[in-house]
C-alpha cells in the first residue's frame, strides 16, 4: 500500500510553515519585527481588511514569524490551523470567546490546572458563562451534566497535577453525541506523546510555553483548530455559522468551510480582544520546537528513572504518574501514550506539609518555581502556590492533598536529578 | 446561500455578496466547481473577492458534496447536465470555474450545453485523470488514508513544508479535513467519474466560448504534460502555467489566480480589468 507523501513527524518539528527566505536565503525563520506591511494597492489593502483575501495587515492579527509557529504546531496536531496567543490562558480565552456567548455553559474535567478552573469558575461567570465541573475520568458524567445551553466539553490530556488520563476518544463521543465540540489542553502531552485530534478531539490548546518551547524563556499559547467538527449543524454556534456584521455579512463556516473556527479567532478574536504573540517570543518558542521530539523522548527516560528511585524511597508515601502501576489510568496510558505519559509526576512526602515544605527548601539541583515543562528541573508545591485559590474541599475534589509536591522532569543527567530528589528527601524526614 | 435545481437544495458560498441584489443584477454569474471529494471552501480566496469585484460569485457544493443535498452525481455527463440545470435556476449563462473533477465537469458542459456558458477556466486538468489504484481502494473503504493520500499528491512539493499565504493554516492539513469530512460514501465514485471520463479532449475540441487553462507545472496528479492535447485541441486558449504550482494553484498561489481570473472576465468582457 502506498504511503501518504508528507514528512514525517520528527521532520516537521523541523520545517513545517517554513522556507528558506527567497530573498536573503535565511535558513532560520527570520524574526519579523514589524507592525505592519506595507499595501500594493488600495484594492489590496480594501480586500485584505475585507477578508476577500490572505495575508499579513497588522501584527496584531497575524505576522510572518508568529505565522510559521502556528502553522509547524497546526501540522504536528494535524489540525488546519492555528493561532498563536500571549500566553496559554490567552489562547483558552479565545477558543471559548469565538464559539460561546453569554448564557452558554461549558462541562469541564475538575482535574485541571488551577488558572483555568479560575477562570472557568470564577471570571467567565462575569461574562455569563457557566461551567459543571466532572470527573475527567467518567466519560457518562460529562454527559450527564450537558444541558441544552451547554456549548462546549473541555478537559486536559493529562491533567494537573493528578496526570489523570483523559480518554479521548470516550469523552469525544459523549461531546458529538450531544452536538458539542471536545476541546482539550494537550500542554502535558505535546504532539510528540499524544495527537488529540487523531482521537475525535476538535481543539487542541496549549500553553506554548511549557514543553513545546522548552526552554523557559518566553511566554506563548495557541489554539489548534481541528477542522472536522461540523459547526453549521444545528445552529448552536451564530458565531461561526450566521452573518457577521463585522466583516460585511461574511457566514465563516460558508465561506472558510473546515477552518471556519480559525478564521474566526484571528479575525475576530485577536482583532479584538488583542491577545496576540509577539514575533521574538514565536521566534523563542520555535526554537524549542525544532527540538521537541529529542526532549520528549529525553524528559520521559528522565522521569522513568525518577520514578523508579522514589518507589524505593522511604520517604514518599506515595507516586502518582500513569508509568507507575499504582496509577489509575495505567493501563489506559499504555494505549494512548506508547511513548510515555509525560515528565510531570507528583507524589507525597512522609510527614505531611511540614514534610513537604522541607523537601522543598532542600532542593539543591531543582528548581522551586511556578511552572512546568522547563529543560531544567523544576518542582513545587500546589497547596500553597498554584492551587491557592481552590478551597481545602475544592482541593481534595481535585486529588491535591497538603503533602503532595509536583516535580516536572528536566533533561540534566538524571542521576543528578535523582541524587537531588533524594537528599532532599532525606532532609525532610529530619 | 441556497437554491433549488431539480427539487434538490443546492448550497453555495457567495462571498457574503447576495447575488439578487438590484445592485449587482446585471453583472456576469461566475459558478466555482470543486474537484472530488471536496466542497466550496477549496475556492475561499476567490470566491469573496469575485463577489467584491463586479461579479456575482458561486462557489457550489456539488450534489452529496459540502452542504448541497444528495445524493451525488457519479458521472462527468451527469454533473454537466446539473451545471447545465444550475445556469437555468440562477437564469443567466454563467462563467464556469472548475478544479479538477470540476473542470472536466466544465468541460463537458461546454459541449454539451453551449448556449449556457459564456466563458470556461480550468485549473488542474488533463485530458485524462488516472487515479491511483491505492487511492481508489481506499476512497472506496471510506478509509481516511485516501484523504491522506490526496492532501499529499495534490500540492506542489514545497507544500509539504507548507508557508500558507493564508497564516496560521495548514494548506495540506485543511485539505486532509475536508475530504476526510466529505459525506460518507462520496469520494471513491467522484474519483471513479473522474477516472472514467474519456470525453475531455473531445469537448475541448468542440468549445466555441473562451477558454483560460491555469496548470501549475508542479502538477502530479494531472502532470502538466497530460493538459497538453487540451491545449492543442484549443488553440484559442488563454494559457496561465504557474511554475510553482501542484494540482491545487487556487489554494498553493491564490494571488496569481484571481490575477488570472480577474484578466479572464476581463478579455470575455465580463468586468472591467483591475
Amino acid at each position: 500500500m502506498v504511503e501518504p507523501d508528507s514528512h514525517r513527524f520528527d521532520t516537521r518539528a523541523l520545517h513545517a510553515g517554513q522556507r528558506p527566505d527567497p530573498v536573503t536565503g535565511s535558513r532560520a525563520v527570520p524574526i519579523h519585527q514589524t507592525t505592519s506591511y506595507v499595501f500594493d494597492s488600495v484594492d489590496h489593502a480594501s480586500g485584505l481588511f475585507n477578508l476577500e483575501i490572505s495575508g499579513h495587515l497588522y501584527s496584531r492579527i497575524s505576522n510572518p514569524t508568529v505565522s510559521v509557529l502556528e502553522e509547524r504546531i497546526a501540522s504536528l496536531e494535524g489540525g488546519v490551523g492555528g493561532v498563536c496567543t500571549a500566553s496559554g490562558q490567552a489562547a483558552f480565552h479565545l477558543a471559548m470567546a469565538t464559539i460561546m456567548s453569554a448564557g452558554d455553559h461549558v462541562v469541564a474535567s475538575r482535574n485541571i490546572y488551577g488558572g483555568s478552573h479560575n477562570m472557568l469558575n470564577l471570571t467567565m461567570p462575569r461574562f455569563g458563562i457557566t461551567t459543571t465541573f466532572v470527573d475527567p475520568r467518567d466519560p457518562q458524567a460529562f454527559a450527564a451534566a450537558i444541558r441544552p445551553e451547554t456549548r462546549l466539553v473541555f478537559a486536559e490530556t493529562l491533567g494537573n497535577p493528578g496526570i489523570e488520563v483523559l480518554d479521548v476518544a470516550a469523552v469525544a463521543e459523549v461531546a458529538h453525541a450531544a452536538g458539542l465540540p471536545l476541546a482539550v489542553d494537550s500542554t502535558f502531552a505535546t504532539p510528540y506523546l499524544m495527537r488529540p485530534i487523531e482521537h475525535g478531539a476538535d481543539i487542541v490548546i496549549h500553553s506554548v510555553t511549557k514543553f513545546l518551547g522548552g526552554h523557559g524563556v518566553a511566554i506563548g499559547g495557541v489554539v489548534v483548530d481541528g477542522g472536522r467538527f461540523d459547526w453549521a449543524a444545528d445552529g448552536k454556534f451564530p458565531t461561526l455559522s450566521e452573518p457577521y456584521d463585522g466583516y460585511h455579512g461574511i457566514t465563516f463556516t460558508e465561506e472558510f468551510g473546515p477552518a471556519a473556527l480559525s478564521m474566526r479567532a484571528r479575525a475576530e478574536g485577536l482583532r479584538d480582544f488583542g491577545g496576540c504573540m509577539s514575533p521574538a517570543n514565536a521566534f523563542y518558542l520555535l526554537q524549542g520546537v525544532e527540538t521537541l521530539p529529542v526532549r520528549m523522548a529525553r524528559h520521559v527516560d528522565n522521569t522513568h528513572r525518577v520514578i523508579d528511585m522514589l518507589d524505593a524511597h522511604d520517604a514518599v508515601s506515595w507516586i502518582r504518574h500513569p508509568a507507575h502501576p499504582s496509577h489509575p489510568d495505567h493501563d489506559l496510558a499504555r494505549r494512548l501514550y506508547p511513548k510515555g505519559a509525560g515528565a510531570i509526576l507528583s507524589f507525597g512526602v512522609h510527614g505531611g506539609r511540614d514534610a513537604g515544605r522541607k523537601f522543598i527548601e532542600a532542593v539543591g539541583l531543582a528548581s522551586h518555581l511556578a511552572n512546568v515543562g522547563d529543560a531544567k528541573t523544576l518542582v513545587i508545591h500546589p497547596g500553597s502556590t498554584t492551587h491557592q485559590q481552590m478551597s481545602d474541599e475544592d482541593l481534595a475534589v481535585a486529588g491535591i492533598g497538603e503533602e503532595l509536591v509536583r516535580l516536572s522532569v528536566g533533561l540534566e543527567d538524571p542521576d543528578d536529578i535523582c541524587d537531588d530528589l533524594s537528599q532532599a528527601l532525606r532532609a525532610s524526614q529530619r | 446561500m441556497q437554491f433549488s435545481v431539480d427539487g434538490r437544495t443546492v448550497n453555495a458560498a457567495t462571498g457574503a455578496v447576495a447575488i439578487d441584489r438590484d445592485e449587482v443584477a446585471h453583472a456576469p454569474l461566475v459558478v466555482l466547481l470543486h474537484g472530488a471529494g471536496m466542497d466550496r471552501s477549496v475556492w475561499s480566496q476567490q470566491t469573496r473577492w469575485l463577489a467584491h469585484h463586479g461579479t456575482r460569485a458561486l462557489a457550489v457544493d456539488l450534489p452529496g458534496h459540502g452542504d448541497s443535498e444528495g445524493p451525488a452525481l457519479t458521472s462527468v455527463g451527469d454533473l454537466a447536465a446539473w451545471v447545465a440545470a444550475v445556469a437555468d435556476a440562477l437564469g443567466d449563462r454563467i462563467h464556469l470555474i472548475g478544479h479538477s473533477m470540476g473542470a472536466f465537469i466544465a468541460l463537458e458542459a461546454v459541449a454539451t450545453s453551449p448556449d449556457r456558458i459564456a466563458s470556461v477556466v480550468l485549473l488542474g486538468v488533463g485530458a485524462t485523470m488516472a487515479v491511483h489504484p491505492d487511492l481508489q481502494a481506499a476512497a472506496d473503504a471510506d478509509d481516511p488514508l485516501a484523504a491522506a493520500l490526496m492532501a499529499g499528491w495534490m500540492h506542489g512539493p514545497d507544500q509539504k513544508f507548507g508557508l500558507n499565504p493564508t497564516p496560521g493554516l495548514s494548506m495540506t492539513g485543511t485539505s486532509r479535513a475536508v475530504i476526510e469530512t466529505c459525506p460518507t460514501g462520496v469520494l471513491g465514485p467522484d474519483l471513479r467519474a473522474c477516472a472514467a471520463y474519456e470525453g475531455a479532449v473531445a469537448a475541448a475540441g468542440a468549445a466555441s466560448c473562451p477558454v483560460t487553462l491555469i496548470l501549475g507545472s508542479l502538477d502530479r496528479m494531472t502532470p502538466r504534460r497530460s493538459a497538453q492535447p487540451l491545449v492543442d485541441a484549443m488553440p484559442g486558449a488563454n494559457i496561465v502555467e504557474l511554475p510553482d504550482s501542484g494540482h491545487a494553484p487556487m489554494m498553493e498561489e491564490p494571488g496569481a489566480v484571481r490575477s488570472a481570473l480577474g484578466d479572464h472576465l476581463a478579455r470575455v468582457g465580463a468586468r472591467a480589468p483591475v
